[in-house]
């Protein structure tokens, strides 16, 4: 059953060839065997996702139920659940338990979709390998030794090991697509605006977007459009109607124009990625695509820009973890001072006490206008090349990231190595455009994943190429081994 | 003291509580008096994951008080973020407003004591929110807090250093007091908290173009209280200057006990609040419709009304000020002479001495007179169709006010209806000068001043009732003999 495709699952559901409660309890069964060896859960909500199996069931008998009622799902563990531990891979909100639905939350739940936990995360989303969760490093089901990329591990790795059919994920600047690229899985990141962040627990606000990990690109749509849609709740959330991104899926590709971005093929691109990209070039070709090359010339300033802005805001919204209304508090603090720096010394992991850091520092009298002022004129300027790429082709292709997987505790010691894990996803985010992440290939047994960036709500197209690519190909179907 | 030679220059920082149901970015109220932390939604609370909305009404208040100034409403204006930590600032930040606020460049005109007008700057006024409350009594070793208050909309209005005096401050802040109650903006409560003042001070040689290093003293919350603390706060800066010594630029807190100001923190200890825009809140655009709309729906503001109350009703500068001072009280007065159809000085007299003084006496106000306009017409119209003098009126109104009933109804119980009769009035002088021989032989005899003694004894003879006008003219016939 984990093996199927959301569409087979709703039709076998639909069917009545299994329960949704039989095909939870598969998926929970599954938990129970190689969450041990993966660590992509932080929280199992088994109880709850029979319950809401149950209730899918009798709406199912009862007939007239939207495609992904009774289908399960992991929930990135930035989302508040009610009732649910929320931790967001942090100590601090290790005892946090939401008082609230997140939008995006309420949304499946109300289409349907079955939650059978949380997935663990690097803390408060910062880290590409999960190695900052609280809650230890979630491990690569290709291979156990490496990471599954982050910030959204726990979520790759769940569904890409068959612990989950699909998840929901975050992305401030890579942050589904880096991890959907490592373990062979198709990862969207929508138009910032596109889906609610009310109840998502912000990272770097003006950077933040929700989206979906699955297996193919048709599955990835028909989650996105039960999460996509304006909130009244979230002033940043864009009111414009959300295009019917399934019905796309069809359309031949002929005429579609693609565009390959030369800063993205240069120096520090892995060859064998490299390889893997180029042939994909060729798939899109062969279905009548046009491909050119085009200029982002401001992209080699995405990583520092985004290592600016994005600890800025970070630094600004952790300011609410201070150990007074809820999450960590320190013991025996006898002053207000002594209160706030151990409650946010203990409860902070060192990743994120260095962001805080930097951001304090960009912010500060004095450093703003030489810092955090001239990265918004920087990100401006990367949105100009984004503008000027979309004027000539429809999409850009590119590299998703550089290597492949790496070991465990490889970039550990050193921030900068880490950081330019997102030296291909970043800009995207600068700009607030679309763009995902699908499999292109295996490099040394471990998967490739290219990048398709698409204009503003332009995430029909893009999930139309992909999926018409994934038509011609079978990497996405590959399956790691020891997880069968 | 040689205070000749100086002069104090005075910015006022006014936080203002606008009259929202709803917080500025969240849906939950803004009352003041509930249970703590009943007012605290998750957006108040600074949950983790929610999101600030703006309230729509407190952006509405914001340009109506820009208007009202004459100031310019912003065309794109920008929410930013100011970073401290305090437990009753729940996010880490407060939502204020920084380089692009809502209203800028307007003013307000103040008169002075010797009734000229001077005209004080308004710098600017952004949207912020309130932060919450801490409770150092009634918990020992710990502090409470309380939320209700965190996010209540506020506007704060920042002066030029155009004041001069303590007397100039009282007298701007009496009058932005005035206009944004009038607005409809505020409460204006000031024990509430919901009209706050932050006095910045300095002082400097008469004559000297260069301002003196200034000192912030903070929350000074009532008008006696600013004035105070103004007035120490020079004097003390002159003495430190005099003596040698060199005033700090730092925040100081008045204490109502002892008059007096001191030092609460250095700018050195001073916060750097890194500002920068709120990447949760998109900046905010008034359009020329918007404004234009705005501008239309403005209530008469205090002075135009009072220029109107002078012109249309021929009325006292004073008169006309006492009337408009509240929008309630003139609404009162413009009432009571629509309905009683008597003279308009008569109805002012009536408002601002008689009624003022009662409800001043019984501790209420306007919004909470014992006696309505209508009712109050009530009477006017008996005294204006002279069914009553304006002696029995006064009578007739205290019995309203002790709730007996409309004027009529105690008219008519009291049997106080004025005798214009006036065979009744000529029986009653017949009687009075029967009985006083002696008196009427002095007054024959060119004792002038008796005849008050005689009117007295008619109108006591008729217990008041007689029509005043009648009397004189009926004695002055009757005593000629």
């Amino acid at each position: 059953m984990h093996k199927l495709s959301l569409k087979q699952l709703s039709d076998s559901l639909k069917a009545r060839q299994f329960s949704s409660r039989e095909l939870t309890q598969h998926f929970l069964d599954r938990i129970g065997r190689h969450d041990p060896a993966l660590n992509a859960y932080v929280t199992v909500t088994a109880e709850r996702a029979l319950r809401q199996a149950d209730a899918a069931d009798a709406r199912l008998a009862a007939g007239g139920t939207g495609v992904l009622t009774g289908i399960p799902l992991a929930q990135k563990d930035i989302f508040c659940t009610l009732g649910v531990k929320t931790s967001c891979g942090s100590r601090m909100l290790d005892r946090f338990v939401a008082p609230y639905d997140a939008t995006i939350v309420e949304k499946l739940d109300g289409a349907g979709m079955v939650m059978l936990g949380k997935a663990n995360m690097d803390e408060f989303a910062m880290g590409s390998s999960n190695e900052t969760s609280w809650y230890g490093p979630v491990k690569n089901p290709w291979d156990l030794e490496r990471v599954p990329g982050g910030s959204s591990g726990g979520s790759v790795a769940a569904v890409a090991a068959g612990l989950a059919p699909v998840a929901t994920a975050t992305d401030t600047g890579g942050s589904i697509r880096q991890p959907a690229a490592l373990t062979n899985l198709t990862g969207i990141k929508p138009t910032y605006g596109r889906v609610s962040r009310y109840g998502m627990i912000a990272f770097a606000s003006s950077l933040d977007q929700a989206g979906v990990v699955a297996h193919s690109a048709e599955d990835a749509a028909l989650v996105l459009q039960a999460m996509a849609g304006f909130d009244p709740r979230d002033s940043t959330s864009v009111e414009r109607p959300v295009d019917d991104y399934t019905a796309a899926l069809g359309a031949p590709l002929r005429g579609l124009r693609i565009g390959l971005p030369k800063e993205y093929f240069a120096e520090g691109l892995d060859a064998g990625v490299r390889g893997c990209i180029e042939a994909a070039v060729k798939v899109f070709e062969s279905l009548g695509a046009t491909v050119k090359e085009v200029s982002l010339p401001n992209a080699p300033l995405s990583v520092p820009t985004y290592y600016v802005v994005a600890p800025a805001e970070a630094s600004s919204n952790l300011a609410r973890f201070d150990g007074v209304r809820y999450g960590h508090r320190t013991e025996g603090a006898k002053t207000l001072q002594e209160l706030y720096e151990r409650s946010r010394g203990e409860g902070f992991g060192a990743e994120v006490q260095r962001r805080i850091m930097v951001g304090t520092y960009v912010l500060s009298h004095g450093y703003y206008d030489a810092y955090y002022l001239k990265a918004q004129k920087v990100r401006r300027l990367i949105y100009d090349d984004f503008r000027r790429a979309f004027a000539e082709v429809d999409l850009v292709l590119g590299p998703t990231a550089q290597n492949v997987a790496f070991k465990l505790g490889d970039k550990t010691d050193d921030p900068v190595a880490m950081y330019l894990n997102d030296i291909y996803t970043i800009a995207a985010n600068l700009a607030g455009i679309p763009a995902m992440s699908l499999p292109c290939g295996f490099h040394q047994d471990l998967p490739v994943g290219m990048q398709l960036m698409g204009n503003f709500f332009d995430e029909a197209r893009m999930l139309n190429a992909a999926h018409q690519y994934q038509q011609a190909t079978d990497f996405h179907k590959r399956w790691p081994k020891g997880f069968a | 003291m040689a205070n000749d030679n100086w002069e104090a220059v005075i910015g006022l920082e006014v936080h203002c509580q606008l009259l929202t149901k709803s917080k500025i970015f969240s849906g939950a109220a803004t009352a003041y008096g509930a249970e703590p932390n009943t007012q605290a939604d998750a957006v108040t609370l600074g949950l983790p994951g929610v999101l600030p909305v703006l309230n729509g009404t407190a952006l509405r208040m914001a340009v109506t008080f820009g208007l009202a100034v004459d100031a310019q409403i912003a065309e794109r204006c920008v929410f930013a973020r100011k970073h401290y930590f305090y437990p009753d600032l729940p996010k880490g930040y407060q939502i204020s407003q920084y380089e692009l606020p809502i209203v800028s460049g307007g003013h307000l005109d103040i008169e002075l004591e010797d009734g000229s007008v001077k005209t004080i700057g308004i710098t600017r006024a952004h949207m912020e929110e309130d932060a919450g409350k801490s409770l150092h009594e009634g918990f020992v070793g710990q502090t409470g807090i309380d939320l209700n208050r965190a996010g209540t909309p506020l506007i704060e209005i920042v002066s030029e250093p155009d004041i001069r005096s303590a007397q100039e401050a009282v007298a701007y802040l009496k009058k932005l007091h005035q206009l944004v109650v009038y607005l409809g903006i505020c409460d204006g409560n000031m024990q509430e908290g919901s009209f706050r003042c932050d006095a910045n001070v300095s002082v400097r040689h008469k004559g000297e173009s260069k301002f003196g290093t200034r000192t912030e003293t903070k929350n000074v919350n009532s008008f006696r209280y600013v004035e105070k603390a103004i007035e120490y706060e020079i004097q003390r800066q002159i003495e430190v200057i005099e003596s040698g010594g060199r005033i700090v630029q730092e925040t100081r807190l008045f204490n109502p006990d002892t008059g007096e100001t001191r030092a609460m923190r250095t700018k050195e200890d001073a916060n750097d609040y890194r500002y920068f825009p709120d990447p949760d809140l998109l900046p905010i655009v008034c359009t020329a419709d918007y404004i234009a709309g705005i501008r239309a729906g403005l209530p008469e503001l205090p002075e135009a009304k009072r220029l109107r109350f002078e012109q249309d009703y021929g009325l006292s500068a004073y008169d006309a000020r006492t009337l408009t001072s509240s929008r309630e009280l003139a609404a009162y007065y413009e009432a009571v002479v629509k309905a009683s159809g008597a003279e308009a000085k008569l109805c002012a007299n009536w408002v601002a001495t008689d009624l003022l003084g009662a409800l001043n006496k019984l501790g209420q106000d306007i919004a909470t007179s014992p006696v309505g306009a209508d009712a109050l017409a009530g009477l006017l119209k008996r005294i204006a169709d002279k069914t009553i003098s304006g002696k029995i009126a006064k009578e007739v109104f205290e019995a309203m006010l002790a709730g007996e009933g409309d004027a009529d109804t105690i008219i008519q119980k009291r049997g106080l209806v004025q005798i214009t009769d006036e065979s009744a009035i000529i029986s009653a002088i017949d009687k009075v000068m029967a009985a006083n021989p002696g008196q009427l032989a002095d007054y024959r005899s060119g004792k002038d001043k008796l005849f008050g003694f005689f009117v007295g004894q008619v109108m006591k003879a008729t217990q008041g009732k007689a029509n005043p006008d009648a009397v004189n003219r009926l004695l002055k016939e009757k005593l000629a003999g």
